[in-house]
């Protein structure tokens, strides 16, 4: 089965990582930008920060036979230095019109202050601008409030829940979240977000009509594997392939695919440009199935 | 360098491979870009992909070799439409000096993706003022992408022309070091040095006292400077010219054959097998890369 991890920090991880994934059905992910455990200081290690995301990140999953793509934004933990969010702002339309780049995001609110809800004002404008999905971070914290905040602020502009995917839900706000229209998207995060059995629940309960499964993985106690995890055990749970399918691969693919600049064929059939530079080394190319792990009692993250 | 011809090519060749609709939009971004407006330069540089698509420019005989008399060794074959796009798009920022050409040019470089950097290297021969380049192309040689570093080394005639030894000889190295290939440097024999033979000989003794295979063409860079070398190169080679691999036994043939010394004369001499499909053109360079690629030694 192929698996998209539509939220994986992979500057995070390592290569094993990256060769667990692929073995495991991998066959892209998306990074979303985020802070790096502590807030940076300067707009210029915003900057860097970003062109590893569209450089060297990318060859490095390429290696792997990994697809990656990534998304841009400000995140709400760093908003609230107002006078550096404002130049990182300032710098966002040279990363947004990059190839690979599928959404604004990380944005939402953290603490919900004014000030990130500044930044996600301005964000969501050059989400209009750019013609870009956006990927909205729920906070930790207050969680059910700041969800329902967060679409507040969504419906002050014009971009329609369609192209908006809500992420960190849990069973208390996935019914607001698709009631509103939106993507609902979940992540399988050892002990503070959701557990996979309770997933696998959630989606005998809603389905998986605009349900997306993700890791998150990033510095943090977490699991890249998190995503082929689940659908294993969906599957072992008896949830029908097809909801697998769509809550693991092609939910997200739908989703980001909004934007033009992630699709199918660019794993399935890469662009001769792609084969020569980016995509050496791929197990798709040679035509090798992805190697799934005999199940163990490892799968289950709780 | 006449820098007009080559906007000349790029712009026609795009012309003619895309809807009026992409080039005017990004005419219009060119023409921005050239009246000094930052944003229109970085989205028109960023988004050409999208705009113009990334397919493979596919060029005639005859277009390459007016790409070649507009600059020699220029070498478009393997360009695609976006990179050509984003290529012209900075040629038309010169305005006759470097340093207005050069800051725009520097922001670009900053903020680029894998694809975008790869575009800006191969750019690197038709950029004016070549010698204000050089700090950049060793930047280039000195990535960790392999496709950058391709970008820079191979199909390119800017470091035969440009690069001082030290940079030049880093840059053969490195191509034998990350698994590229040789053949498709420009200049490579041209800028063949006795030191550059001594960094591969010991490059290839450090690989032999790992048992790691020494790729063929390495030897292509040694041949000449044989008799530098000591014996030890003399037996290894003589070694080598006995493998069951074939673009091995070719590659230690050719090396051989190029150096006048007696000792590799004598080696060729008990191998007339080798000594004639070299005579008759049938052993090259190009062939011991094409096999060395294709199998495993």
């Amino acid at each position: 089965m192929r698996i998209i991890d539509p939220h994986i920090h992979m500057s995070a991880r390592t290569t094993d990582d990256y060769e667990a994934m692929a073995a495991a059905g991998v066959v892209a992910v998306i990074e979303p930008a985020f802070w790096l455990g502590q807030p940076r200081t300067s707009v210029g290690t915003f900057q860097d920060y970003y062109s590893s995301l569209v450089g060297f990140e990318r060859f490095r999953a390429a290696q792997f036979g990994i697809r990656h793509y990534c998304t841009i934004g400000l995140n709400s933990k760093e908003a609230n230095n107002e006078s550096l969010a404002q130049e990182v702002i300032d710098i966002l339309p040279l990363y947004l019109g990059k190839e690979g780049v599928v959404a604004v995001g990380e944005i939402g609110f953290d603490d919900m202050t004014s000030t990130e809800e500044k930044f996600f004002h301005a964000q969501m404008a050059l989400a209009e601008e750019f013609d870009l999905p956006v990927m909205i971070h729920t906070p930790h914290r207050n969680k059910k409030e700041g969800t329902s905040r967060s679409m507040d602020v969504c419906e002050e502009h014009s971009i329609p829940p369609s192209r908006i995917v809500i992420d960190h839900n849990n069973e208390e706000t996935v019914r607001e979240v698709l009631d509103r229209g939106y993507w609902a998207a979940f992540t399988i995060y050892p002990k503070t977000k959701m557990g996979n059995e309770r997933m696998v629940e959630v989606v005998r309960k809603f389905g998986s009509n605009r349900i997306i499964v993700d890791s998150s993985a990033d510095w943090g106690v977490s699991d890249p594997l998190a995503v082929p995890k689940t659908a294993r055990l969906m599957l072992e749970r008896g949830i029908p392939e097809s909801d697998v399918h769509a809550s693991c691969y092609a939910n997200a693919l739908a989703a980001y695919g909004q934007s033009g600049q992630i699709r199918e064929e660019d794993w399935l059939r890469p662009a001769p440009i792609d084969q020569r530079t980016l995509f050496m080394g791929n197990s798709v190319l040679r035509g090798q199935d992805p190697r799934i792990d005999p199940s163990t009692t490892n799968d289950l993250i709780r | 360098m006449p820098i007009g011809s080559a906007v000349e090519l790029l712009s026609l060749w795009l012309r003619e491979r895309i809807p009026s609709v992409a080039w005017d939009w990004f005419h219009e971004k060119m023409a921005a870009a050239q009246a000094g407006d930052g944003r229109s330069l970085a989205l028109g540089f960023s988004m050409a992909s999208r705009r113009v698509g990334k397919e493979d420019l596919r060029l005639s005989e005859a277009d390459l070799k007016k790409a070649d008399a507009a600059r020699a060794g220029w070498d478009p074959s393997l360009w695609t439409i976006d990179q050509s796009a984003r290529v012209l798009l900075v040629l038309s920022l010169w305005k006759g000096d470097v340093p207005s050409f050069v800051t725009p040019l520097d922001r670009l470089f900053a903020a680029s993706d894998v694809g975008e950097l790869v575009a800006l290297y191969q750019g690197l021969p038709l950029y004016p003022e070549p010698s204000a380049h050089r700090w950049r192309a060793a930047e280039g040689v000195r990535t960790n992408m392999k496709a950058i570093f391709e970008a820079v080394a191979l199909r390119n005639p800017y470091p035969a022309d440009e690069l001082d030894a030290g940079c030049w000889n880093q840059m053969v190295l490195k191509s034998l070091f990350i698994g590229s290939t040789l053949d498709q440097i420009v200049g490579l024999d041209r800028r063949a040095n006795r030191e550059l033979a001594r960094m591969l000989w010991d490059y290839a003794r450090e690989r032999r006292a790992a048992s790691r295979s020494i790729s063929p063409e390495l030897w292509r860079c040694v041949g000449p400077f044989l008799d530098d070398l000591g014996d030890d190169v003399i037996v290894e080679l003589a070694r080598r010219l006995k493998s069951d691999f074939l673009p091995e036994r070719q590659g230690t043939a050719l090396c051989l054959a190029a150096n006048p010394h007696p000792r590799a004369q004598g080696l060729l001499v008990e191998d007339p097998l080798a000594r004639e499909a070299i005579a008759r053109g049938e052993w090259t360079w190009k062939g011991v890369a094409e096999g060395s690629s294709k199998g495993t030694s």
